[in-house]
């Protein structure tokens, strides 16, 4: 995992979840400990979709819940 | 107030009115025309709803110029009016595409930046005939039926952020697009309006900025039928 695509992710989520960035862990659920709720996610996969240049299909959205999940997903696409 | 409002269909009618009282309210106002340029106390953009690029260079120069938008009107619109049996395909759908998918085009791009600011108006201008039904104007109704539902959908997503989606319904109105119905139809028209006459565009105007003010904060998902009572029960 490489930790300079990590930080900007973590930027992007203490920006758009107005979070702390120490709260942005792999294991951290969006709903239960980052208290986003589906509007939150749709910002903030639209930010992540600017910062990184890449494009997330709703499709690919379903069944994701946790940070490390949706990092997963981002940094797969980001070459 | 100094807010800053977008009007869709600025350049005369119900949109012209609307622009004039905002700016007279002392808001920052800009008007989207697809043919001439209205002239007055406003910013005024060339504007195509059918087209995306054009949604997008307004929204740009509009930020860019006065600011992120804060109060949305989407009432440009258009009429294609015959009877069904008559009526193209592409009659239908051109309709469509400029009273309802612009609406969709313009509220997803003000909703951008609403969502920011915790904050918004978005004010849909539909028409009595939405809920009504006119013979002749099947696809213009279509239309404007599609507004409703499509507010109340945007109300409820957006609701949690401040942001109200309200429908105004006129009836008719002294405008170009009802002129051309001709003086007998209108008169006809007129008639069948308990109070007896068509709106001014003043009329219509003045319930649209009221949606704007802080007086109806908590009014959304409604759909406020400014018609001489001609919709009741509907």
């Amino acid at each position: 995992m490489s930790q300079e695509l990590f930080d900007r992710f973590t930027k992007c989520a203490v920006e758009l979840l107005s979070v702390d960035a120490a709260k942005v862990t792999r294991d951290a659920r969006f709903k239960e400990d980052l208290e986003a709720d589906s509007l939150d996610l749709v910002e903030f996969v639209m930010a992540l979709e600017e910062e990184f240049s890449v494009e997330v299909p709703e499709k690919e959205l379903e069944g994701i819940t946790t940070v490390g999940q949706a990092f997963d997903l981002i940094a797969a696409k980001a070459k | 107030m100094s807010r800053v409002v977008l009007i869709t269909g600025g350049s005369r009618g119900i949109g012209l009115a609307t622009a004039q009282r905002f700016a007279a309210l002392g808001d920052k106002v800009a008007v989207t025309y697809n043919t001439s340029a209205p002239t007055g106390d406003f910013l005024a953009v060339q504007c195509d709803v059918t087209k995306q690029e054009d949604v997008d260079r307004t929204f740009a120069e509009v930020e860019e110029k006065l600011g992120p938008v804060e109060i949305l009107v989407s009432n440009a619109g258009i009429t294609r009016d015959g009877l069904l049996l008559r009526m193209k395909e592409q009659d239908f759908a051109e309709v469509l595409d400029a009273n309802l998918t612009g609406a969709f085009r313009v509220s997803k791009r003000a909703t951008q930046t609403m969502l920011r600011a915790r904050k918004g108006r978005i004010i849909l201008v539909s028409s009595v005939v939405g809920l009504l039904g006119q013979a002749g104007q099947s696809n213009y109704a279509a239309s404007k039926a599609g507004l409703v539902g499509f507010a109340r959908s945007l109300a409820r997503e957006l609701g949690s952020r401040s942001i109200t989606v309200n429908v105004v319904a006129p009836g008719p109105v002294d405008t170009d697009m009802t002129r051309a119905l001709g003086e007998e139809k209108l008169q006809a028209f007129a008639a069948l309006v308990p109070l007896g006459r068509i709106a001014t565009t003043d009329e219509i105007a003045g319930v649209i900025t009221f949606l704007a003010s802080p007086d109806a904060a908590y009014i959304t998902g409604a759909v406020i039928p400014v018609d001489g009572g001609l919709g009741m029960g509907h």
